[in-house]
């Protein structure tokens, strides 16, 4: 049902990995006309649902009443297919290949490239959820053999942070050694995500 | 489990043994698709019989149930392992009893893309196959492309990529190819997990293949297409 009390609002679909990076860039920036919708962080794995999955949000949304709608998500490995969503539905998303990306600040990524390439990544999130989201998926605690063979070519693990956390800093150092890769932190911020949000609102608020 | 009562795979016949060993390549159980490689040799098979019968059959089921979504990628792994020792132990029997060619394909990572679990698996079934896979690694430029392809004179060029940001470069190389005057020389065949259809039509490859075993199935249409308008020409 179409609810007008939505019309002033803008509706971001999210991606669930963005939670409370997105809600603490809101508090930061008083963005209250924000209302975020959150998917499965879970398809960061399967990033085929991704562009499906977004699409039925944005249709939703507008069953709401939603007129505005942003997608904060990256391209995340759907191949453009997301962009091609994006471009059906005359909405915008996130700049960037993926969250590592526009956390680090896209451009920065971009020309670190060369260096990082051999680099595994981890933010937030994914410090906290390196068991749920790496472990056991991929089943590397029970068959440790697989660590060589998915982890061979990667020589680094970079924790790109979004928040000063001893704890996290520790979870991503055991995430290091547990995949026998040599470990570094970078402390981010939530780098391209506050512009990004905040140019979403902007655009959306009366003049 | 324990209640099982365990396998001898010696004590079965060449038939439950085949089957037996679909399970265990499926189950990615590498030491018991060694052992039973072994025992269909020494019971007079012919490598190449073994390798299509139990491993690229067994792996073919594998590849099914990936793409249905019942096995994942680490199972896939586990069972290519599994695949990768008994290979080891028949290439080179399969060299010296002369095992049928289909051809020959060159197949890397492109530049700034390290991930190679897909383009291993696409070598070695493809090796499984029949073909001769001359294996480039990671991270090539285009000129690791140009050169091998000169070298090698392969009937197919393999490119894959992982990430978003990496698979534009197979456009380049194509291009290159094109500016070159070599690119009809040579059947393209592109993969990777952000790729799609339109996409390889996009940056003019020959065929997009979402998996190791499209791959095959594509490398051997592609042979096929070639002997006839060989022989038709």
């Amino acid at each position: 049902m179409s609810d007008h009390t939505n019309q002033n609002s803008i509706r971001v679909i999210a991606c669930g990995a963005l939670a409370r990076e997105i809600l603490a860039v809101n508090e930061l920036n008083q963005l209250a006309q924000l209302d975020v919708k959150c998917l499965p962080a879970i398809w960061h794995n399967h990033p085929e649902k991704i562009a499906p999955g977004v699409k039925e949000a944005i249709h939703s949304a507008r069953d709401e009443g939603f007129e505005h709608i942003y997608v904060a998500y990256a391209d995340c490995g759907t191949g453009g297919l997301l962009d091609v969503v994006c471009n059906e539905e005359k909405v915008e998303r996130i700049q960037g290949p993926h969250c590592y990306s526009f956390f680090a600040g896209n451009e920065l990524f971009e020309q670190n490239w060369d260096d990082d390439m051999t680099s595994f990544f981890l933010t937030d999130f994914l410090a906290r959820q390196f068991d749920t989201f790496i472990t056991k998926p991929y089943k590397l605690d029970k068959h440790p053999e697989l660590i060589e063979m998915m982890f061979h070519r990667y020589t680094k693990l970079i924790y790109l942070a979004q928040t000063d956390d001893a704890k996290l800093q520790d979870d991503a150092k055991r995430a290091a050694e547990f995949l026998g890769l040599e470990y570094e932190y970078r402390f981010t911020g939530y780098g391209d995500l506050t512009t990004s949000l905040i140019d979403a609102a902007r655009a959306r608020s009366p003049s | 489990m324990s209640d099982e009562e365990e396998i001898i795979l010696s004590e079965l016949s060449d038939d439950e043994l085949v089957l037996q060993m679909h399970d265990d390549l499926y189950d990615g159980l590498k030491e018991e698709i060694v052992e039973g490689v072994q025992i269909l040799l020494d019971r007079g098979w012919i490598p190449y019989d073994v390798l299509t019968k139990s491993l690229v059959a067994g792996m073919a089921i594998v590849g099914e149930d990936f793409r249905d979504g019942i096995l994942f990628v680490p199972e896939v792994l586990l069972a290519a392992n599994a695949m990768k020792a008994g290979m080891g132990l028949l290439r080179p029997l399969l060299a010296e009893t002369g095992a049928p060619k289909l051809g020959k394909m060159v197949v890397g990572t492109v530049k700034g893309d390290i991930h190679d679990i897909g383009k291993n698996l696409v070598g070695m079934m493809m090796e499984g196959a029949g073909f001769d896979v001359v294996d480039l690694g990671i991270n090539n430029p285009v000129e690791d492309y140009l050169e091998a392809l000169e070298k090698e004179q392969p009937d197919i060029l393999g490119m894959s990529a992982l990430l978003t940001t990496t698979m534009p470069y197979m456009k380049v190389v194509i291009d290159t190819m094109v500016e070159k005057g070599i690119r009809d020389d040579y059947a393209v065949i592109v993969g990777g997990a952000p790729l799609n259809e339109e996409f390889g039509k996009a940056v003019g490859a020959d065929a997009y293949c979402r998996d190791a075993a499209v791959a095959v199935e594509t490398a051997k249409e592609i042979m096929a297409r070639k002997h006839n308008s060989a022989a038709a020409g």
